[in-house]
């Protein structure tokens, strides 16, 4: 499958502090991948990367085969045509919804990319009714609660039927039945021509979210897998700190062994 | 009342200040302003800020500000409403601000407290102070109330504001609430770990380094927040969902407008 996304031997620091070192990947086009790793691996900063909201130090990034670089992003013909193709769903659902309603944030993208008024409408209306927040369209977005949030921070993306679509912790801090709503619609993209890269830390959602895992360690991918093949190696996960030991006793014995979880099953 | 009282009822007074004015319910009634072309309500009521401004006669202001109440009457702004939300507030600070005028402005006495004299053009000062703000802060937030945000920036665009300008002004209003959140909540977890009163310097040492961290806080917000704006195609131009489009009643109220500023300022001057 041809790539999408090509990074070569890609730095970056802040102020010093390294955040992504000599890293290289490939992203192919329609490909579900989830990038996995510890608080501080590189993972927000890989996305922030990919949607060209940050350029690399040193290396370089390709999307499509053509460079991106933050001197061709000024052309704001290739910036809005980039934007059009890639859409980030950030972390925190607070810094991307700064509109009075969630009407307004949901039209925010297709206005400033100068949508005609017909098809903007239409398309506004299918995708509240998608997420199901139509009931919540005159609400302002900062008193909704944190599930709410995350959907019309979805919505605020997917609005536009994005090409790739980059998610950063989409299912952390939430409830179970907003988690379960988020991963069904990442599982519905499955098969179809869009690109979803998904950063987690959550271990339990990669079957359901992903066909390949690049796991990040210190701004590094130190592998890449099948969600059963990465779930495999133990000695990887510990290493990048993405399970940890767990400490329990069995009436007068104490043992501490590996502990993470998955839908299919609930390993000690 | 004590300090921790006072305190957190003015924290909790600007949480529902801020949330009223974000929720732009008004701008959504129909009413007077509301009918308006945006551009005619920023230009007619910024025309009649700048006549409060530089008219020097109280009677001048007064006028002003009762067109402002008929106006906020019209536009289904209650002055109940106002007097709440923006005369006590604007009159407590311009109030402190305005008081020693009263004593210390040379002029005839015409009421002694103790030693001190109130003198009348010191009475007339203040009044004219008072009345200046007040009159300004209802027509600036009547201008808020009755019109989206978003209408406000792009008639800003319209009138050549830098676009610098704009994306600062739309950055910093929609994430005041944010803020006043954020500062509310250091401010309870810092009364849930305080036993017993701290001397006044530690008090000024704590309120100071909370500051700090509430600007470090409030510039890695702004640089997510134009991260998140730009990641959705945002170029610098604000692009609403209604076309502007003058009628002939925009072109009536916006002469309306500029000759009530011009009169006030003629005749205040």
């Amino acid at each position: 499958m041809p790539s999408i996304f090509e990074l070569r031997d890609i730095s970056y620091d802040y102020d010093g502090v390294p955040a992504l070192r000599e890293l290289s990947l490939d992203l192919a086009r329609g490909e579900r991948v989830a990038l996995v790793g510890a608080n501080g691996s590189g993972k927000s900063t890989l996305l922030r990367m990919l949607d060209a909201l940050c350029f690399p130090a040193r290396g370089t990034l390709s999307f499509d085969a053509q460079l991106i670089s933050a001197t061709r992003l000024q052309d704001d013909a290739v910036a809005l045509a980039f934007r059009r193709r890639v859409g980030l769903v950030f972390q925190n659902p607070d810094v991307q919804l700064f509109n009075p309603t969630v009407f307004d944030e949901v039209a925010f993208a297709p206005l400033q990319l100068g949508w005609p008024k017909q098809k903007l409408m239409a398309k506004i209306e299918e995708t509240l009714q998608l997420m199901g927040i139509a009931h919540l369209r005159e609400r302002p977005p900062y008193r909704l609660s944190g599930g709410e949030k995350k959907r019309v921070a979805l919505a605020s993306v997917i609005v536009l039927d994005p090409e790739v679509l980059l998610l950063d912790e989409p299912t952390a801090t939430l409830d179970p039945r907003s988690q379960s709503q988020i991963i069904d619609l990442i599982q519905g993209w499955k098969g179809s021509s869009k690109t979803v890269i998904t950063a987690t830390h959550q271990l339990e959602i990669l079957e359901d979210i992903a066909d390949r895992v690049v796991v990040l360690e210190e701004g590094r991918v130190s592998a890449t897998g099948t969600p059963a093949e990465i779930m495999a190696n133990r000695e990887l996960l510990l290493r990048a700190n993405l399970v940890h030991a767990h400490r329990h006793t069995h009436g007068s014995v104490t043992h501490s062994h590996p502990h993470m979880h998955s839908h299919s099953e609930h390993e000690h | 009342m004590s300090r921790n009282l006072l305190q957190s009822t003015m924290i909790g007074f600007g949480r529902r200040l801020t949330r009223t004015m974000l929720s732009e319910k008004i701008a959504r009634e129909h009413g007077l302003l509301q009918s308006l072309d945006p551009r005619v309500r920023v230009v007619g009521l910024l025309a009649l800020v700048l006549a409060v401004t530089l008219s020097r006669k109280i009677s001048v202001v007064a006028a002003l500000l009762a067109i402002a109440i008929v106006l906020a009457l019209s536009s289904k702004v209650s002055p109940v409403t106002l007097a709440k939300r923006v005369w006590l507030i604007a009159l407590g600070f311009t109030g402190v601000i305005a008081l020693p005028a009263l004593f210390v402005t040379p002029g005839r006495a015409i009421a002694s407290l103790g030693s001190l004299s109130i003198t009348e053009q010191g009475l007339r000062t203040a009044t004219l102070l008072v009345l200046r703000v007040e009159t300004a802060v209802t027509l600036t937030t009547l201008l808020m109330l009755c019109t989206p945000w978003a209408q406000v920036l792009k008639a800003l665009r319209v009138l050549h504001l830098p676009k610098e300008a704009v994306t600062m002004l739309a950055m910093s209003y929609r994430y005041i609430f944010l803020l006043v959140e954020t500062a509310g909540q250091m401010f309870e977890s810092r009364i849930s770990r305080t036993v017993g009163g701290l001397p006044r310097a530690e008090q000024r040492r704590m309120t100071t380094r909370t500051a700090g961290v509430l600007l470090s806080k409030s510039v890695a917000l702004g640089n997510d927040v134009y991260l998140a704006m730009e990641s959705r195609g945002f170029r610098g131009d604000i692009q609403v969902l209604s076309d502007f489009r003058m009628r002939s009643l925009d072109y009536v109220v916006l002469l309306l407008f500029l000759v009530a500023a011009a009169a006030a300022v003629w005749m205040g001057r």
